[in-house]
This record gives structure tokens, sequence and C-alpha cells, in this order.
């Protein structure tokens, strides 16, 4: 039963094996025969995977939960390309029409120094989670709302927010960068709470304390590559860090004028 | 065991009210030194935990994945209800009340749907100050859109990805309280067991998925918030790593197990594309505001969907149903679609599937205001089906979504275990046999902005409870048996794998416990399943080692589990002999084909009691009263 045009790929896959955070680890050949273009990348995986596991030798790990390019959790670097060849696309949600009978693919996990390997292709994100809990968020308690439509937000704003809240927080954009910097990350969350009335009270704590856990965390800086941008598969574009950086420029002019007038008073 | 509602006497509209007055308080200055876990962070778990630090208890939050923000009520889609009533089209929590009962075909409790209704409308308020990114009217006003089973438009939305931005509300909340040090959080941690001591529950034993060490966590107070089980189908639209473990866990150690049956078939879902097939994607309900279902109406038409003439086609819902059409409730709109494929009308490859046509609406809205509702929809079945569905017909096919069942809970939502609650989809409470759409991810954040965070000051503030450390001898003996149950997985080595044990499962329950069911055909299942589950423990190929990331071990616990969980999903569908909702017996029908209740005999909650291995488990009975809204067949036509 298929609903495709029920074609088949023969392919050999290159895959970076690492037994644990302190391995080296190393790139190992498999052959992926029968492939059917209708199946999607994890679950080209997961046949291999079957095959592996039949043959007496351990499944190669990789990340991923939802498998509808929602929850972030997947991230394969395929080809040098963090989520594959296709635009816009996460893995679990590339499909094997977008490769040819006899292509060797290559399969790495994200590298980057904030996201170091767990084994094969899983690393760990948490320095995101740290991040947000940094002041990626508006602090209001439980039960302290007004009512929603007390607060009319253009809709202009509102989609402009929604698309940087769009993010999933899968960290291609780390991945893709050469410096591994996540500012495309923190832009969309400074951006995402920034645009709306009810984001404005911490706007400024907010970027200045999220920018200096960044820099903590031990990600790098931007230099204007847009390779983030390129490899968002929610198309989160570049034009939020500018955004953040002038937020974050305002909010360093006024945490001076703040000591300042402190000083003045003590 | 007895099953105790603790609904709060009165009237239906004071019970919340007076239920929170009369519930004892805990100190403030005493909060900070209770200690309250709680098993996942999706929208129930993430907002029960943000919720409770910040009244100043202290909470640990354990979750599989990697990030706490990933739980599975990332992916809802299409939205979640709220009685505000903005449109002005005759909403009040009454009604919404009354579409919830009727739209569970009369097996939910009416204590705790009203309750659900009326803070449905705090749920919006909370979010909206969050910063949750709703879709608004040019005047900045929130928009609503309409959902099945109800006639009035109450459905808040954020573009499709509507749990995602609830979800990251919620995640923002726990990660402020994480970063005040109030909340301790455990990613890639899975829960084994709980821990109960005395009578109550007062610990878990997890695994850490990265190193493998298992270790155990003392509280005062557990909260089960692990979601759904619909991967006993293996195939299914939830997330991969979505389990029955935690719950089945507790279960086996004394919570009564509800309506394990009742589980939801979602109408709009991409048709499976063949054996490689992991899960399913659902098409949000949502598409049904503006979609029309079709099939043609001669069996075996193979001509392509714009070859058929309007006259040659059968939109089924919009005829069998006129007043609600194509937002007919998901257990109808299911079993109308796979008779229209048994018929041999079905469309695509092997007949499984009916179109959702946009056509129509393309041709009275234009093309891109049908893109800016569902843009990412329909590029996410683009992605998966390599069909553009602007020019062709989508084509849907049923599949497994949702579980109405789930553990037994009493209205302050605890278990059959003192201390041990449970929410969100994990607990069987709102839904009764068929739950609405957008009525999800209201409930689990009703369960856990606005429920739990009263109703577990009152456990807390009416038991003594003595302190207990994880030295205890109990820790010590669960934390045992579960190594000793990872270490027998491990050391079978025989020859098949466990995906191939899970699909086979899958197709057991699909076959016969699925959207149909009948006597042979459940009897066969509970042959079928003790030999497959006899199998796994003789034959299952799990390689790598305990004390390391080992994803293929992980999966072996949870289908262990799920072999245990198919049996009693049988069972209790087989003692059900009537049909509700989502729960259809062939023998209990109308003429029309639809589903026959019988409340002489079986208007009640079912709640499974756990009596050994090998044993019967017990059912219990909890008789639900219906005195708001009155029995009645549910009519949607
Ligand atoms: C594709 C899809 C679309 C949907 N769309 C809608 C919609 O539009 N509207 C609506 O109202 N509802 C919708 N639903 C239903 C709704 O999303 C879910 O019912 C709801 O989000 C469940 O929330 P939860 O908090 O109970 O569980 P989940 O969000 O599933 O969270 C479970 C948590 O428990 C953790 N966990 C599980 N097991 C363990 C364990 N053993 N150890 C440790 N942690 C564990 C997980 O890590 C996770 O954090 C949809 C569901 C799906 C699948
Ligand atoms: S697995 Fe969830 S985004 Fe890919």
């Amino acid at each position: 039963m298929s609903s495709g045009n029920g074609k088949t790929l023969n392919l050999t896959l290159e895959v970076w094996r690492q037994k644990g955070p302190k391995d080296p680890g190393k790139f190992v050949t498999y052959d992926a025969h029968g492939i059917s273009t209708d199946m999607s990348f994890l679950e080209m995986l997961d046949v291999v995977n079957e095959r592996l596991n039949e043959k007496g030798e351990e499944p190669i790990a990789f990340d991923h939960d939802c498998r509808e390019g929602i929850c972030g959790m997947c991230g394969l670097v395929i080809n040098g390309r963090p989520h594959g060849p296709r635009g816009a696309t996460t893995t679990c949600q590339l499909h094997m029409r977008s490769f040819k009978d006899g292509d060797t693919i290559t399969i790495e996990p994200w590298r980057a120094t904030a996201f170091p390997v767990l084994r094969d292709l899983v690393v760990d994100r948490s320095a995101f989670d740290r991040i947000i809990a940094s002041g990626g968020f508006i602090s209001v308690s439980t039960g302290n709302a007004q009512d929603a439509n007390a607060i009319p937000v253009p809709k202009e704003a509102a989609e402009l927010a929604m698309d940087a809240a769009a993010c999933i927080g899968c960290g291609a954009c780390v991945a893709a960068c050469p410096n591994a910097s996540a500012m495309l990350f923190v832009a969309a969350k400074v951006s995402h709470l920034g645009l709306l009335p009810q984001g404005q009270p911490e706007r400024e704590s907010r970027v200045t304390k999220m920018v200096a856990k960044m820099d903590a965390e031990g990600f790098g800086s931007c230099t204007n590559h847009r390779e983030c941008e390129a490899a968002c598969p929610k198309e989160i574009p570049v034009q939020f860090i500018a955004r953040m950086n002038r937020d974050y420029l305002k909010a360093s002019i006024f945490a001076g004028r703040r000591e300042a007038r402190a000083g003045d008073s003590a | 065991m007895e099953l105790n509602s603790a609904i709060p006497s009165g009237p239906i509209e004071k019970k919340w009210d007076k239920h929170r007055f009369e519930m004892k308080l805990v100190n403030p200055a005493n909060k900070r030194k209770y200690h309250v876990i709680v098993v996942g962070s999706g929208l129930a778990g993430g907002a029960a935990a943000a919720t409770m630090a910040e009244l100043g208890y202290n909470v640990s939050c354990f979750c599989y994945q990697d990030s706490p923000r990933r739980a599975h009520s990332i992916a809802a889609q299409g939205g979640i209800n709220a009685a505000k009533n903005y449109q002005n089209d005759g909403d009040s929590v009454y009604r919404l009340f009354y579409d919830t009962v009727k739209g569970g075909d009369f097996r939910a409790r009416e204590a705790n749907v009203y309750r659900l209704a009326e803070v449905s409308a705090n749920i919006i308020d909370q979010c909206v100050a969050q910063g949750v990114p709703f879709a608004r009217e040019y005047g900045g006003l929130l928009a609503n859109r309409s959902f099945g089973g109800a006639l009035v438009s109450r459905t808040f939305y954020a573009r499709g990805q509507t749990g995602q931005q609830l979800l990251i509300g919620a995640y923002q909340a726990l990660q402020r309280q994480v970063g005040a040090g109030k909340v301790k959080m455990y990613s890639r941690h899975e829960m084994l067991d709980v821990v109960v001591i005395d009578g109550k529950a007062r610990g878990i034993v997890v695994r850490d998925m990265v190193t493998g060490k298992i270790s155990s966590h003392a509280a005062d107070a557990v909260c089960l918030a692990t979601g759904g089980y619909g991967n006993v189908f293996f195939l299914s639209t939830n997330a991969k790593g979505c389990n029955v473990t935690a719950i089945w866990r507790a279960y086996l150690k004394g919570a009564a197990f509800g309506n394990p049956c009742y589980t939801q078939i979602h109408p709009t879902c991409i048709p499976v594309s063949g054996d490689h097939q992991s899960k399913l994607t659902l098409m949000s309900e949502s598409l049904r505001n503006d979609g029309r279902i079709w099939v043609p109406k001669q069996a075996g038409d193979t001509r392509p969907p714009h070859q058929i003439p309007e006259d040659e086609r059968d939109y089924y819902l919009e005829r069998k149903y006129p007043s609600y059409g194509n937002l007919a409730p998901r257990d109808i709109s299911s079993r109308s679609a796979k008779e229209a494929c048994d018929a041999g009308r079905g469309v695509g490859p092997g007949g499984k599937g009916v179109y959702l046509d946009f056509a129509d609406a393309i041709k009275r809205l234009g093309e891109d205001a049908v893109r800016e509702k569902y843009s990412n929809l329909f590029e996410m079945y683009e992605r998966i089906t390599d069909e553009n569905p602007y020019k062709v017909p989508m084509r849907i096919y049923p599949a497994v979504h949702y579980t109405m069942g789930g553990l037994w809970v009493d209205y302050n939502l605890m278990s059959t275990i003192p201390g041990l609650h449970v929410l969100g989809e994990a607990n069987f409470s709102d839904h009764g046999a068929n739950r609405l759409g957008a009525s999800a991810l209201m409930q689990g954040l009703a369960d856990g902005y606005f429920i739990i965070p009263y109703t577990i000051g009152h456990y807390l503030a009416s038991n003594k409870l003595d302190k207990v450390g994880t030295d205890h001898a109990e820790f010590k003996k669960v934390e045992a048996e579960v190594a000793e149950r990872t270490n027998k997985l491990l050391s079978i080595r025989g020859k098949r794998t466990v995906d191939s044990f899970h699909r086979e499962l899958g197709k057991i329950m699909w076959e016969y416990c699925g959207m149909a069911r009948n006597k042979a055909g459940l009897e066969k299942a509970l042959e079928l399943i003790p030999a497959l589950r006899e199998e796994y423990w003789q034959n299952v190929n799990v390689l790598g080692g305990g004390d390391e990331l080992n994803q293929s071990l992980e999966k072996a616990g949870r289908v262990a589990d799920f072999l245990e969980l198919g049996e009693l999903m049988s069972r209790d569908a087989l003692v059900r002999e009537e049909s509700c909702g989502g729960h259809f017996r062939e023998e209990y029908q109308t003429e029309e084909g639809e589903a026959l209740r019988d409340d002489e005999r079986f208007c009640h909650v079912a709640a499974w009691a756990y009596k050994g291995k090998d044993q019967t488990p017990e059912r219990l009975v909890e008789p639900l009263a219906f005195e708001n809204v009155h029995l009645q067949q549910r009519s949607y036509k």
C-alpha cells in the first residue's frame, strides 16, 4: 500500500557514531537499500535501525518526538545542512523523495560548544532552557490576569509576534552559524514578547538578561552570515535580530542612565 | 476499594465556589515546607508546576523530552474553547457545559464538566497576559472559530499552532520558576514507578535517560500529568514517546483506571502510506470550518476528483446531519468515513480515504483568505503527501488521537491512592465517552492553573504527613524492582525488535478494539494480547546496556506496559455492552447506525482495580447522575 509513486531508493549513509560525550566519535558507513520515496527521513532511519537491531548491532541514537515539525526535538545535519536540503522543513518532515537513487547521505549531530553530543546524533540543548529561565517570559502569576479583551493588540503586532513565537527551539540556527551563535533563537523570544503590550514592562530587563545568559552559555557572536535564517525550519527572519539589537542598545543606554541617577542620589 | 467522587453538594453553579471556600488552606509561610512532584510538563503539568511554585510550594518537575517545552501538547493545532461569548452568539458557561456533557454522550461527571466550563474564561485571560499571540480581528480584539459539536464560535486559536503557543506560555511561566529556584526541572528523566508509603503516594522512581542512573525522589504529594496512551495502537497522532508507563505503574500500585476503552478516533488525519509508517499526522478539525467532506456516490469510482461531477458526489455529513454538517462530532464523523470506505466508496490507495475539499471555500473567500487561516496545515499536508491541497482535495482518514480514559480521579483530581493526583489527558475525568474538539487544551490548563493549585492545598492541610526520605526501605525496594525489570529486558536477547511487537499489538488493537468493536473480536483480542506479551518476555531483543543513553530500552519498557494495557482496554470494551461516543459496539446501534446507549445498565464510570499478577482486575462502578442535562439520545441532525 503506497500513496506515492511507489519508487524505492538504494542509498549509502555516512553516519556519525559516538558512544558518549567523552568518546571521540567517527563516521560509519551503512547501506540503506529499498527505501520508499514516501518515507520520512526518520522513517528511513527507523528502517536502518531495525535492520541493525536484527543483526545485533546497536541502533543509531537520534532525538525525535512529534514527527510533525513542531516539537523541535529532531535535528540532524544532513549533507552539511541542518535539517537537510528542503527549506522550511524539519528533519522529521523531510521526505525521501528529496533524494535520488544511489545518493550518499552524510548525517551528523548539531555541532556547537554549547550543545555537547550525548550520543551519536543526540545533543544537549539545555542551554536554551536556561536562557529562557533568565528572562524569556512575562512575570504574571496565575490569577493575576484581567479580561483578555481589555488589552486590544493591533492585528499586525499580534501577527508579527506570532511569526517570532513560531520558533520551535530546535537549535538549527546555532548549528548553521559559523560562530555557533544563538542570536536568532534569543531574538525570536525577545521580539515575540517585546512586540506585545503585555511584554512592555520587562522589555529592557528581559533583553539584557537573556543576552548576558546567552554569552555565559558559550554561544558565539553574530557576524551577519544569515545562515541561521536559511536553516530555520520556521523561516524566522533575521530582522528580529536587528530588532533585538535596537532593544539591547536602548536597554544599555537606559541602564547607564539609571546607574548615573542612582549615583546622584547616593 | 470504594469510589468516592467527593462532589460537593448544592446546585451545580455553586459547587466549585462553595468547595473553594470549604477547602482547607495551607498557611502561606508553611507552603515552602511542602514538596510536590509533578510528572509531565505539558499543558497540565507545566501549568500545575508553575502555579504551585508561584504559590510557594517546592516543586520537582519531570519530563522525558530534552526540554519541558516539547511535551506533546505542543502539537495541538486547532484551538482552545472558552465560554467568553465574545461573538455574542449565545454562548455561556451553561452552554459549554451542556455541549460537553452531550458531546461526551452522557458518560462524564456533570460537576466536573461544569467547573471546567466555569474556569474556561480565566484560562484565556491568563494566556493573553502571558503573551500568547492568539489570532485577532482588525480592531485588536480576539478572534474565534467553530469546532465540532458546537453551534457557537468559542474556539480561540493561534494560527494552526494553538497548542504550541499555549505550551510556550506555560513553559515560560515554568522557566520563570526554575530561574527563581522554586521548580527543579528534570528533563530526560522517565518515571518508572510510584512509591506508596503508609497508603499515601510519597514519591517516584525515575531513570536518568542520559546516564541510565535509577534514583528516588520523595515528596508530600505526587501529580501525574503524563498525557494520553493512544500509542497502544502503535499508529496514532501522538508523539513517538507518548506512553502509558507512569499511569500504568500507578494502576499496579492501586490507582483505579477509569474507562480504559474510551478512545477517540479523529476523522481528519493523513492516510497511511505504507508499512514503514511510524506515526499519523492530524489535519486539524478547524479545517472542517471550510472544507467539505465527500466521497463518490458510486462504489469503485476511480476517476480523479475533479472529473467527478457535483451530482455524483456524496457530501455524506451534510446529507446525514444537516444542522451540524461537516462539524458533526468526531466519533460520528469518523464512523461515517469508515462506513463510506467499507462500502467501497473510499478514495486513494487501498480505498482508505475520503476527500476534504476546499474548492468551494477558495471560490467563496479567495485563496489568500484560506491561506491566512490554514497555510501551515496545507504546507504540512503537501510536505507529507506531495500533493497541493489548494489544487486537489485533501485525502483524509480517521486515526487514533486521544484517550478519554485514564486514571480515575475524584472532584479534587485525586486518584484512589491518597496523595496521587492526576491531571490532563492522563485522567479520565471530563470528556465522558467522546471529547469535543478544542476541549483537551482547555481541560489541561484548567486542571493545571486553576484546580490542582487549590485542591493540593486541601490535601496537604488535611493530612498529617510524616517526613519520609529516599532512604526509606520502600524507596530502596521499588528502585530494586525497577532495576530488575530493566535488567530483565536487557537480558532476553531474543529474535524480535521492540517495534515489531509494538506494531503487532497496534494491529490487534485497531482490528478488534478500534473504531468498531464486537464481542467476538474483543474475545479474540483477549486471547491474542496475552500470547503476544508472553512471547515478548521470551523473544524481544533489546541491545546495549542499562547505564547509558539507550533508546531501545526506553521503548522496550513502554511497550511492555502497552502489552498489559491493551488487555485491560479490551476487557473494558467487552463488558460495556452498549455503544457510547467513541466506544462503538456493533451489536448496539440504532436502525440508522448511530450509537445506542444503554442507560439502564451502563450510565456509570467503570474503574478497574488491579488485583495482582494473573488475577482478573475488579470492575468498580461510579454511577453517573444527570440532574441538569437530561439523558437523551444525542442528535446532530
Ligand atoms: C496532533 C494533536 C492535535 C491536537 N489538537 C488539539 C486541539 O486543537 N485542541 C485541543 O483542545 N486538544 C488538542 N489535542 C489534544 C491535546 O493536545 C492533548 O490532549 C493535551 O495537550 C494533553 O496535555 P497533557 O498536559 O495532559 O499531556 P502532554 O502534553 O502529552 O504532556 C505529557 C508530559 O508527560 C511527560 N511524560 C509522559 N510520560 C512520562 C514518564 N513516564 N516519565 C516522565 N515524564 C513523562 C512528557 O514528557 C510530557 O511532558 C491534540 C492532540 C494531538 C495529538
Ligand atoms: S520530531 Fe518534533 S519537530 Fe521533528
